[in-house]
């Protein structure tokens, strides 16, 4: 996984240095829930759409190289 | 020096025939034949079977294009775009574009007209059989095909210092530009255990330079192949790149590339250029590397980061745009927000991918692969998680995962609409298109630069377009208004 902390920006850079905040943990809010509710639907979505197959979907997708 | 940065991008798509022989040639071409089969079009400039001069008097261009095959389908839409079919995919090529933000319209055209290319198949093919594209590089199975990009380029730069600057960034732009994928298919990558990475294509390229764009993918591509004046023009030829949904990544992915270019025709690297130790090994470890900081090996013995290396890249577009303006990317407020857009990405990418999931592709898919791994308990390795990195590229609307995320967009619904038919007004595609537009079946033949018409009587009579800054809406709207025909037209472009 990514890193979770904001990381300083490199010096090598001619662009000004700004100060990043501390990231806290966040708290349980509202829009949490709500984001929490639409990844909910989108996820049950997916399992709506999803081809029922999965393994003989992704074993017949194959192609020729092109270019 | 810097010469506009006139671009486009070629897309062939992956391509499944539900029910079909497995084919894909002629899945391909049924595909592109439905759809063109119902508009006016004109044949593109390779069907006479002798290659070389015409007998009636007109050259074709310098060079057949290797990939051609003449049987093939092939079309030029009133937009400008070429839609054809190359080896075993249907490929869309977008019109000349004048600025990166343009290119997003006419990419998301060329969706659109797969949409309908799959619509009008359907139609016309038996009960219980479709074809349906994606729009991705890969099969999972280690067959890779291209999303390639072009660009405007000044004929006095040596290619090789074109080779050298631009390399660092085709390694490391695939940070926001990047589609992502599970897993990996290559040789190289074998036996390590890999769960997702940033790019499609990244591990395909095994040269830093080359002509191949099948074998030995090179980094830099050095097809020579300007489609325009050669004395005064290069088109760069781009095969490094991965297909993006999402707007903000083409439009960073094209914008970026076009600014580091025009870095390059201008001198303006200030002696700060980096040179990578080696762009292959490079490339294929930032593809692996999620949290963006692994250090990357420079040529002088020090390392720097994908993330550096942008930011110094960044730096050097900035202060390029204070000293010159950004008017060279077709537009100076599309140039500074390709710049704002740039600055803002990277702050994004180095607090947390996620925050860009709106965005980048690879973010955006890596997300999607997460949450849905941890509501079924998947492993990665689970047939499902590579169902939803296959359909996540899927262009059908009822069964495209990416179009079910709430990803920012740039260019409206109706001005896509509108691309499939018009072309755009800044470049020679505003000729082009708006021939094709008007008198279709007096066109013979188009190419990139130059129509042929046939007016029934004379001998065929071509028009070169060798700069693709003329033939533009400014330049031609009215005598293409105030021609009643090609004949008047032709004989008003010889007075």
């Amino acid at each position: 996984m990514p890193e979770q902390e904001k990381k300083r920006r490199p010096a090598a850079t001619t662009r000004e240095e700004t100060t990043t905040e501390e990231v806290e943990a966040p708290a349980p809010s509202p829009q949490g829930e709500k984001l929490k509710a639409e990844l909910d639907d989108l996820l049950d979505e997916i399992d709506e759409v999803l081809e029922e197959n999965a393994e003989e979907f992704v074993r017949n997708y194959v192609q020729k190289g092109g270019e | 020096m810097v010469v506009a940065k006139v671009c486009g991008i070629e897309t062939e798509y992956g391509i499944h025939h539900v029910g079909g022989d497995g084919n894909p040639v002629a899945s391909s071409s049924l595909l592109v034949n439905a759809y063109v089969s119902e508009l006016a079009r004109a044949a593109w400039d390779f069907e006479d079977e002798s290659p070389g001069n015409d007998a009636r008097g007109f050259a074709r261009e310098g060079s057949m294009p290797p990939e051609i095959e003449t049987h093939l389908v092939n079309a030029v839409l009133t937009n400008g775009a070429r839609y054809y079919v190359d080896h075993a995919h249907p490929e869309f090529s977008t019109p000349e574009c004048a600025d990166p933000l343009e290119v997003v319209l006419y990419d998301k055209a060329g969706e659109e007209v797969l949409r309908r290319s799959m619509a009008a198949v359907r139609r016309t093919l038996p009960e219980g059989q479709s074809i349906v594209v994606y729009k991705n590089n890969s099969d999972s199975k280690g067959n890779s095909y291209g999303t390639h990009e072009n660009y405007l380029m000044d004929r006095a730069v040596p290619f090789a210092r074109i080779a050298h600057l631009i390399t660092p960034h085709f390694v490391t732009r695939q940070i926001f530009a990047g589609a992502g994928k599970v897993g990996s298919e290559t040789a190289g990558n074998a036996g390590r255990d890999i769960t997702f990475q940033i790019s499609q294509r990244a591990e395909f390229f095994e040269e830093e330079i080359g002509l191949e764009t099948t074998l030995k993918r090179p980094i830099v591509n050095t097809r020579d192949e300007p489609h325009a004046d050669p004395q005064r023009y290069r088109r760069l030829h781009v095969i490094v790149g991965d297909a993006n949904m999402c707007d903000v990544a083409t439009f960073l992915k094209v914008g970026t590339t076009a600014l580091v270019l025009a870095l390059i025709e201008d001198d303006a690297f200030d002696g700060r250029e980096l040179t990578l130790a080696n762009p292959v090994k490079a490339i294929r470890q930032v593809s692996l590397d999620l949290s963006l900081s692994e250090p990357i090996d420079l040529a002088d013995g020090r390392t720097t980061t994908a993330l550096a290396l942008q930011w110094e890249l960044f730096g050097l577009a900035r202060k390029y745009a204070e000293d010159r303006g950004l008017a060279c990317l077709g537009d100076e407020a599309v140039g500074q927000q390709v710049l704002q857009r740039w600055e803002d990405v990277l702050h994004g990418l180095e607090t947390d991918p996620s925050v860009v999931a709106d965005k980048v592709d690879w973010a955006a898919k890596l997300g999607l692969l997460e949450a849905y791994r941890e509501r079924h308990g998947l492993d990665w390795d689970d047939q499902r998680l590579a169902a939803v990195d296959l359909q996540y590229h899927d262009l059908r609307p009822e069964r495209s995962l990416f179009a079910r995320l709430d990803t920012e967009r740039l260019v409206r619904d109706q001005d896509v609409l509108d691309a499939v038919t018009e072309p755009p007004r800044r470049t020679r595609a505003y000729f082009r298109g708006q021939c094709l537009k008007r008198w279709a079946s007096s066109v013979a033949s188009a190419n990139w630069d130059s129509l042929v018409f046939d007016l029934g009587t004379d001998p065929l009579r071509r028009v070169p377009m060798m700069d693709p800054l003329r033939g533009t809406a400014e330049f031609v709207e009215e005598l293409l208004d105030g021609s009643s025909s090609p004949a008047e037209l032709l004989a008003r472009l010889s007075a």
